[in-house]
């Protein structure tokens, strides 16, 4: 990791990042760009650095680290759904509690691997700032959020595989996670495609179809191990997006949390 | 040829030199993988149509990557077979809502096992396991209740195997691809389960999920021996890296 894959990190969420970094240290940068960002992104690759240089798996604490970012975003966000009175209906509580639990025990696990180096719990803006203002009040707006949440759970751990390749056990784990995310975001998906009236909404995604449009980014893609896909088996490219789900990077990851900081 | 390509920009820009490092690695993996098995397959797999693969003869899935690969289109040959079935000759009482899921489910076990079929045959000619016969004669398809649980069971069997098998994978683009159907198999698993309780915590229910929160990661021995009695073809995975 060097200075200028963490600028364009930064940089992702935060626009205006560069040119103001232009004119100042790198202390008063970080100061400039506020607590939203130093809770999250900041100390997260600053960490890497750091672990890069002392410990022998830094690349697995960073990822680890990234990972625990997210599942603290989901662990709050279904802390307060499933507290806001009469926002889940009775009848999809033990869906959403089941879900809660999990992120629950994923941030326990992820923070118990990593002890002393896990990062601190950001603090977190579900309305988005502003995109989904009724969150907690409106459940299409919750199961909105929710699936976006899980579909990008997917495609970070996704993401971040190959990254593990040298420490076996956490690789396995990082699997085992991810496919957890998968039954939430197919369940999630089923039920705001009954909520919204919108069967196009299934447990799988179509196409890059979805909100917000940066967690479905490049889903479409229909070239797998090098090979175009387009009409295997008489199938459509509906179906072929389908079969397949694809990973994000961390930078678009970041992206994304970003949108809830 | 099996390159690491996410969209078509890449392609454009590192195909080729991808392909070169791929074919390395495939080849450094692959080695001497040819096993005796798989050698008399060769001979076999291409008179399909006028020989009958005797029951003694053992389908190897081979070692390293490609075995992996193997064993994952073996699982998909399954997968796509059981649900061309369940289309073909759809159980009673089946709703719209559910002939909609389930052929979008066998559409996506198709694509995996052609994918698998294609990659294959394009990185690993002479070690491609053949076309595998089933055996589904323990299904009624008529019940509602067997179909859906042989479903559920071939899911949940093969999210375990994958999450089973990735630390084994040593080709990073063969990682991703398997994580790339991983989780899709992980969204069937839910959407079966809600089908056979809905509303219940069963998509992702205490009994597949540990209390860290973790979805089950089952070794190749165990899941062929799971898998087996859905198979004439006897296959074997005594080979794959563990």
């Amino acid at each position: 990791m060097n200075i200028f894959k963490i600028i364009d990190e930064i940089q992702k969420i935060d626009g205006d990042a560069v040119d103001r970094l232009e004119h100042a240290t790198r202390r008063h940068f970080m100061n400039r760009i506020g607590s939203k960002l130093a809770a999250v992104a900041v100390p997260t690759v600053f960490a890497s650095v750091v672990n890069k240089a002392y410990a022998q798996s830094a690349g697995a604490i960073d990822i680890l680290n990234f990972a625990l970012t997210l599942e603290y975003l989901e662990d709050e966000f279904y802390q307060k759904g499933n507290a806001a009175a009469g926002l889940i209906p009775a009848s999809d509580k033990t869906i959403f509690t089941q879900i809660g639990k999990h992120e629950t025990q994923h941030v326990a696990f992820l923070k118990g691997a990593l002890g002393a180096k896990a990062v601190a719990k950001p603090t977190f803006d579900f309305t988005g700032k502003g995109a989904f203002a009724t969150v907690f009040t409106n459940y299409n707006t919750f199961l909105t959020v929710s699936h976006a949440l899980e579909d990008t759970g997917v495609r970070a751990y996704k993401g971040q595989a190959g990254g593990l390749m040298g420490d076996p056990d956490l690789l396995q784990y990082a699997l085992q996670v991810h496919s957890v995310e998968a039954r939430h975001a197919s369940i999630v998906r089923k039920l705001l495609g009954a909520a919204t009236g919108k069967p196009e909404i299934k447990s799988w995604i179509t196409g890059k179809a979805g909100a917000p449009e940066a967690v479905y980014a490049g889903d479409d893609n229909k070239v797998q191990g090098g090979v175009d896909l387009t009409g295997l088996a008489g199938k459509s490219d509906a179906a072929i997006t389908e079969a397949f789900d694809e990973p994000l990077t961390k930078e678009q990851v970041l992206a994304i949390a970003g949108l809830f900081l | 040829m099996i390159n690491n390509k996410n969209s078509q920009k890449d392609s454009d820009t590192k195909g080729g030199q991808e392909s070169v490092l791929n074919r390395r690695l495939f080849l450094r993996s692959a080695g001497v993988a040819t096993a005796v098995g798989t050698l008399a397959l060769g001979a076999c797999k291409d008179d399909d149509d006028d020989m009958v693969t005797p029951p003694t003869t053992t389908v190897d899935l081979g070692k390293d990557d490609v075995g992996i690969l193997n064993y994952a289109y073996a699982l998909e040959q399954l997968e796509a077979a059981f649900y061309e079935q369940v289309v073909k000759t759809p159980y009673m009482g089946i709703t719209a809502a559910e002939t909609a899921i389930l052929t979008d489910i066998r559409d996506h076990e198709v694509i995996h096992r052609d994918f698998f079929k294609a990659a294959l045959t394009a990185a690993a000619p002479t070690q491609i396991i053949p076309a595998l016969e089933v055996d589904f004669s323990s299904i009624d398809f008529t019940n509602r209740a067997k179909v859906l649980g042989a479903a559920k069971l071939f899911e949940d069997t093969g999210v375990a195997a994958y999450n089973g098998a990735g630390k084994f994978i040593k080709n990073a683009t063969y990682l991703t691809l398997a994580g790339k159907i991983v989780s899709v198999e992980a969204r069937h698993a839910a959407a079966i389960s809600d089908l056979i309780t809905p509303k219940t915590a069963d998509f992702a229910s205490d009994t597949q999920i540990d209390p860290n929160g973790l979805d089950k990661a089952i070794p190749s021995a165990t899941i062929l021996a799971a898998v087996q009695p859905y198979l004439k073809t006897k296959i074997s995975g005594a080979n794959l890296p563990k």
